[in-house]
């Protein structure tokens, strides 16, 4: 049996563990029925021409964990941010741990979906919210027809988090291979401030296929940072779907750090529903071996008088394989929109590649739209004149790539994240941190 | 401290350095003089370390050990300093932090701790002010944008950081205004010692006139074919270097 046939004739044992008088399995049915009907996307979708997800559907994953395992919170901390205060919400295999879990309904909500979804006060969220602005294709569909579990952020008008919510899924490798699909909701009311870090993270080599569905609303002057760190081991793969939808005056930016994982792929998707509105999207990918990235942004000016800005930094060594597929739809009516795309990449072996495919689609007149993309090599001549200053050339290399990422890495507005990503960089890249950024 | 002995390099498979004979002992200036396409600029780079060009005959004794099959980091930590002719741009590095990266790899190298934090920040306000930087300079990506006089104080407050025991100056008057000459040159000068050494590589005289030198050597065509003292340079600069050219001719 196939995947897909699994996950179809697994939906009806689903079925037993939910309410199914909810709202929400109207949309599950609908969902499944779009799954069954389409199937995985392929090479022949324009929009996966470059990556293939044959090599990962090919494990038998088990669709629900048979039993819940216990880990200890040592085994996690390395992947916490412990030096910060912060919320927690922690899934083992897909499975919300209590224990391991810091969440809150106090000033504002970072909680479950499960509980989001069977709880009647959240009713009208869930029913404004839920399943809005995820586009109907199969790997969403998919995920939709599973949802159940994942992370609920409601801030509430006016609220700042005073503390960062941390989303992390471990898994723990009790399944010989494990497929998850979180869904999560995100919430900024009006003038509310909120900051995010999200991790998938397998504790052992057996394989793990991820396909989570985050939707995020950033209500007028609302303010939301969220970041993704992609640093997984190489038999987890992760397919990342995240649309966000903004309103007047807001500002919302997707910080995502593509370190490790077999096959990652970014469908992140900003719709801009208001004027004045600020979309940041940042990217930095360092790939060896043979892992895959692919980003597939898409940024949609519907108003006139906002901002978007794209930059994706990769660095690709070994046989790793990058793609970047960036499209920016400006409509008739979004004049004065401002929208910068940039997308620079260094090859560091001929095995390498990348795949980079800008896509400017402007209805309106009166717009600045920029984008570029470099592919090329280090500098043989600034390594050379860093050498001379002493600098071994190991060390000269990553101050070299160190200075490529800078510029994204100064957009993480927490010390912490960006001391973690900084770190976790220079581990990946063999250099203990004699300099600072 | 530093000799040269029959040095002989190429760069894809052209001879450029026909047999360079050389010593310097510390406390010494040397300069090299020539015209374009003497060799000049790639006896500063292959004193240095630079791969791109091929070492076939010869060897580079500095403080009595072979340093010809060093990397030009190796180099850098036994105490060899090149000053650019034309310093690279990297941005996203600022000036600070890659000095103080620079410095902390020399030590590592060398079997010492970092330098305490308080003590580089000392020495870099110190250093600065010697070449006359306003501060907002060090927090700026290095070399980028900079005018070709700040790229050429920067060389040399590098070079004040490092404290090398050798200092090749490769053309570092070029693009000097008369004043940026002058707190260059009083850098450089300012950091003379007995211990140490410099070797200033130029086309003109007029660097001579600030940074004196000890010794003056005629490179023509990859070899060294004239040695003097200082006013072998006043006489070059007066009239070229044709009349050696014509001199090298009647010998042969």
């Amino acid at each position: 049996m196939d995947l897909k046939e699994k996950l179809i004739s697994s939906f009806f044992a689903f079925e037993e563990q939910i309410d199914l008088e909810n709202d929400v399995h109207v949309l599950r049915n609908k969902a499944i029925e779009f799954f069954e009907l389409n199937g995985f996307p392929t090479k022949k979708d324009e929009d996966w021409k470059y990556t293939s997800l044959n090599k990962v559907l090919k494990h038998d994953y088990s669709i629900f964990p048979k039993r819940e395992v216990a880990i200890d919170y040592k085994d996690i901390r390395k992947y916490c941010l412990h030096e910060i205060d912060t919320y927690q919400i922690v899934f083992v295999d897909g499975v919300y741990s209590s224990h391991l879990s810091s969440t809150t309904h106090d000033k504002f909500d970072a909680c479950l979906m499960s509980s989001a979804l069977n709880n009647p006060k959240y009713e009208p969220l869930i029913k404004k919210y839920f399943n809005k602005i995820a586009p109907e294709d199969s790997l969403v569909s998919l995920n939709t027809a599973f949802s159940k579990e994942g992370a609920f952020i409601r801030v509430p008008k006016s609220v700042i988090a005073e503390k960062p919510v941390e989303i992390l899924h471990f898994s723990t490798g009790n399944e010989a291979a494990m497929m998850l699909q979180p869904r999560n909701l995100i919430v900024a009311e009006e003038n509310a401030h909120l900051q995010i870090i999200e991790r998938h993270q397998s504790l052992t080599d057996n394989p793990v296929l991820t396909n989570s569905v985050t939707e995020m609303f950033v209500e007028k002057r609302a303010q939301v940072d969220y970041y993704k760190i992609q640093n997984d081991n190489e038999n987890a793969s992760l397919i990342d779907n995240t649309y966000t939808e903004q309103h007047d005056d807001s500002l919302s930016s997707v910080h995502t750090f593509s370190l490790g994982g077999k096959l990652t792929r970014n469908n992140l998707n900003f719709y801009q529903k208001g004027e004045h509105i600020n979309s940041v999207l940042n990217g930095v990918t360092i790939l060896e071996n043979k892992q895959h990235v692919d980003h597939n942004t898409l940024v949609h000016h519907q108003q006139p008088n906002c901002e978007s800005h794209q930059d994706y930094k990769g660095i690709f060594s070994d046989q790793s394989v990058g793609v970047f597929n960036g499209k920016v739809l400006v409509d008739k009516i979004a004049q004065k929109t401002d929208a910068f795309q940039s997308n620079n990449n260094i090859l560091l072996d001929d095995k390498s590649s990348i795949n980079s495919k800008p896509q400017l689609e402007i209805f309106a007149d009166d717009v600045k739209c920029s984008h570029g993309c470099t592919i090329g090599e280090l500098d043989d001549e600034a390594l050379y004149y860093l050498k001379t200053r002493g600098i071994p050339e190991k060390e000269a290399k990553a101050l070299m790539m160190f200075a490529f990422a800078n510029n994204v890495l100064d957009g993480v507005k927490l010390p912490a994240v960006k001391t973690r990503i900084t770190k976790q960089i220079a581990r990946k890249l063999g250099v203990e941190l004699g300099f600072e950024l | 401290m530093l000799q040269v002995k029959n040095l002989h390099a190429s760069v894809e498979g052209e001879e450029i350095l026909k047999g360079i004979n050389l010593e310097i002992k510390p406390g010494e200036v040397h300069a090299i003089m020539g015209p374009n396409g003497s060799g000049k600029s790639t006896l500063a780079s292959v004193i240095a370390g630079n791969e791109d060009y091929e070492v076939t005959e010869g060897d580079i004794i500095f403080e009595k050990a072979n340093i010809s099959e060093l990397s030009a980091d190796e180099r850098a930590h036994k105490g060899i300093f090149l000053s650019f002719q034309y310093p690279v741009e990297i941005p996203g590095v600022s000036v600070t932090n890659f000095i103080k990266t620079s410095i902390n790899q020399i030590r590592k190298a060398r079997g010492q701790e970092d330098m305490p934090a308080n003590e580089m920040l000392k020495k870099i306000r110190e250093k600065a002010a010697l070449l006359e930087m306003d501060r907002k300079f060090l927090s700026r990506s290095l070399n980028e944008g900079f005018s070709g006089g700040e790229k050429k104080r920067n060389e040399i407050f590098q070079m004040a950081m490092l404290e090398p025991k050798l200092a090749v100056l490769d053309e570092t008057d070029s693009g000097l205004d008369i004043d940026a000459l002058r707190v260059v040159s009083n850098g450089v000068n300012k950091l003379k010692s007995d211990e140490n050494a410099t070797l200033v590589i130029t086309h003109y005289q007029r660097l001579l006139d600030y940074i004196v030198p000890d010794v003056v050597h005629v490179l023509i065509d990859g070899r060294i074919v004239k040695t003097g003292d200082k006013d072998l340079a006043k006489v070059l600069e007066e009239k070229g270097y044709d009349w050696i050219k014509e001199e090298l001719a009647q010998q042969a």
